[in-house]
């Protein structure tokens, strides 16, 4: 036996408790099950936290922690990589997200009208949500969908030829005082 | 399998699909049209009518004229009758364009095939886009997919299929236009083992939608390109470099490659040969300098995507340090038809330098948008003002942008120039990836520069110095000057570090990002001049 072994042992999980977190969220189920079928690979990072972010929404400290450990990454990899790419969020979004395309095609066609009644409307800058936390709004560099210029996405949802009225009609909907 | 195997299946779907064929566009930009409530109400009037026996309704991908979506295309398989395109189909016609079929009056708009738009048009890479099912393997089989993969694996050794691209002329469609053949060779002639293929399908330029197209609605001709180039340069291992903002493209890219490795298409010992390939997706997460190929290379393994300085070239030393092919959507799409047709077929098409045909993404102030297939050297006049039906305000067109960000703005003086890489540069733009922007008078030019300086500025990696702080500099000198406080020295000063930012950045994205400026300040100096304070003022 090595002479470590009489040493006071440290409490140390068996390897089976790595898949239940202290908290016992079961969205950290979700990374553990990426996190395997990628091996545990360090190269996988960023796929994990695009699954990550789909589990819980943006990455929360805990999340990063929780995935440097998984993939033997120091944190600041971790954080590197999770601020260096502009789908990551550090910070929670609104129940609802419009997402005004801003490419080119967008552009010239008017995005920046979309975009500046929004901001009117709402209170907000691009980036921010609103204080109840129900709707966010974000802009893209381009969203592929040139054709149908200019183009906003409400929820996922793709709208093609949007004008102003119509971008915030349906911002509307999401509003509570909608109703109303 | 086997090519026995293979032309049963391709045999057993031919005699499946039904005589009539109601192809209804499902790919993204007629999808936020809502073509899939379209498709659902076709489907059920087929089953109304009584015609589920004859006529069928098909999922189909892009038929590039996303301005007038959602498209619906009525073919009959046997030819015996035209087919019929109908634009701007709303649920509520669905009904009469089945009607239409015994007899009555189809309520959408009649599209035309003959149209100026589709008239000019060569597709290859888009040969089967909006004619088959991108879901569905079976279909590209039927239209002899992965037959070329056969070929090349039993009647070339790997440096024949070099040679083969080497003698089409076919050029990095991306936006460099490296020889294709050469990058090829560069990683055969490397000595053998790991080597890896990857498939750049990061198309982060604003204004272009080539690659989302292929993808959703041809994949697996990329993934038959893909395993061509596997064999030919001696790898085991493709990756697709797809970003994160194309979901439907991912999907059917996900799809793709379960149903090719169902079929033994993918995977260890491909038509029974000694030839092994799998292909994995890597899902960007929305960095415009990944498309560079080396911050490409290091987001695929997992870090921030920085470029790293060249030589070495991924060539020699790629991905994990592995000779590493890379090539784009458009690039790859290419190669099952090359091989099919000949290289010598190919070389006949376009001009001297530039071989083959590029899709373009037209879009802007245009008539008519969406995408186009032109064989190169097809003048900008002829696509913009044929195709594109002009712009609609007075004035007509002002200029047309190519290239996206590191791209640049082509005056309407200049639009008889013929599309291809030598021309294009020389007018200060590039080919780019295929966003074609058309602006028009009521576009302000030092908008736009400062527009693609904004961009540049927030995807600049932040590695090195003159690109990091550059594109800082001159957007605030850019805004400057649309505040109309700048004066005479101020231009100057923009100029001279436009140069600066473009000689001394790291990678393309820095190099390139003065090019909007430079472009716009060569062709329209003088609504920057109008913008500037008079000489005699404070200074």
């Amino acid at each position: 036996m090595s002479p470590l072994s009489s040493t006071p042992t440290i409490d140390r999980q068996p390897p089976s408790a790595i898949n239940e977190h202290p908290s016992g969220d079961k969205r950290f189920k979700v990374l553990d099950i990426t996190m395997k079928r990628n091996q545990y690979r360090s190269d996988a990072l960023i796929e994990v936290l695009h699954k990550a972010q789909e589990a819980f929404g943006y990455l929360e400290e805990d999340v990063l922690y929780y995935i440097a450990r998984g993939l033997k990454l120091p944190l600041s990899r971790v954080y590197g990589v999770a601020t260096f790419y502009h789908l990551f969020s550090l910070k929670p979004s609104g129940a609802h997200s419009c997402v005004v395309c801003l490419g080119t095609a967008c552009y010239v066609k008017g995005a920046g009208e979309l975009l500046a009644a929004l901001e009117r409307e709402m209170g907000l800058k691009e980036g921010e949500t609103t204080p109840d936390g129900q709707v966010s709004l974000v802009t893209a560099r381009c969203i592929g969908a040139c054709g149908i210029a200019p183009a906003a996405v409400f929820d996922g949802r793709v709208a093609g030829k949007q004008t102003p009225e119509s971008v915030l009609a349906a911002i509307k909907e999401w509003l509570p005082d909608a109703a109303s | 399998m086997d090519l026995a195997e293979l032309l049963a299946i391709r045999q057993k779907e031919r005699d499946r699909q039904k005589s009539t064929r109601i192809h209804c566009c499902t790919a993204a930009g007629c999808l936020s049209s809502g073509s899939a409530a379209v498709k659902a109400q076709l489907e059920a009037a087929v089953d109304a009518e009584g015609l589920g026996a004859s006529t069928e309704v098909c999922s189909v991908g892009c038929m590039r004229f996303c301005g007038r979506g959602p498209l619906v295309e009525v073919v009959s398989r046997e030819g015996d009758r035209e087919p019929i395109l109908y634009e701007q189909v709303t649920t509520a016609d669905a009904a009469s364009i089945v009607k239409a079929l015994k007899g009555g009056e189809a309520t959408a708009p009649l599209g035309d095939r003959n149209h100026p738009f589709f008239a000019r048009q060569f597709p290859i890479v888009l040969e089967n886009s909006g004619k088959i099912d991108p879901e569905r393997i079976e279909e590209y089989i039927a239209v002899g997919g992965y037959q070329q993969l056969y070929r090349v694996l039993y009647e070339y050794d790997p440096a024949e299929v070099v040679d083969e691209i080497t003698r089409s002329g076919l050029r990095g469609r991306g936006g460099g236009g490296y020889p294709t053949g050469l990058k090829w060779a560069t990683v055969a002639k490397m000595p053998a083992g790991q080597k890896y293929v990857i498939c750049n399908a990061d198309e982060g330029d604003p204004g272009a939608f080539m690659d989302r197209s292929v993808l959703e609605s041809d994949p697996h001709r990329v993934l038959e390109g893909m395993a061509i180039a596997g064999y030919a340069i001696g790898a085991n291992h493709g990756f697709i470099y797809v970003r994160a903002e194309y979901p439907l493209a991912i999907r059917h890219l996900q799809k793709a490659i379960q149903q090719a490795k169902r079929y033994s298409l993918l995977g260890s010992q491909i038509f029974g040969s000694p030839f092994d390939f799998k292909i994995d997706i890597r899902v960007g997460a929305g960095a415009f300098v990944c498309g560079e190929e080396t911050a490409l290379i290091a987001s695929v393994e997992g870090r921030r995507g920085n470029p790293r300085p060249r030589p070495p070239y991924p060539a020699e030393s790629g991905l994990w340090g592995c000779p590493t092919l890379i090539n784009n959507v458009e690039t790859l799409a290419n190669i099952p038809a090359i091989i099919r047709e000949g290289a010598e077929w190919y070389a006949k098409i376009g001009t001297e330098k530039s071989k083959g045909t590029k899709v373009f993404a037209l879009t802007g102030k245009v008539r008519n948008t969406g995408l186009i297939e032109v064989p190169m050297g097809t003048t900008l006049r002829q696509i913009v003002e044929e195709m594109g039906g002009g712009v609609a305000t007075a004035g007509g067109v002002k200029a047309v942008q190519t290239g996206g960000p590191s791209g640049g703005c082509i005056p309407a003086s200049a639009l008889d120039t013929s599309v291809d890489y030598e021309s294009l540069t020389q007018l200060g733009s590039i080919m780019g990836s295929g966003g074609m922007i058309v602006m028009d008078n009521e576009t302000n030019m030092v908008d736009v520069a400062r527009f693609y300086m904004e961009f540049c500025r927030g995807e600049s990696c932040g590695k090195c110095i003159p690109c990091r702080a550059g594109t800082v500099q001159l957007y605030q000198m850019l805004t400057k000057i649309l505040n109309r406080e700048a004066s005479e020295g101020d231009l100057e000063r923009l100029e001279a570090l436009c140069y600066m930012v473009r000689d001394t950045s790291l990678c393309g994205l820095g190099m390139t990002a003065p090019n909007p400026v430079l472009s716009t300040l060569r062709y329209f100096r003088q609504e920057y001049e109008e913008l500037l304070q008079p000489a005699t003022g404070k200074r």
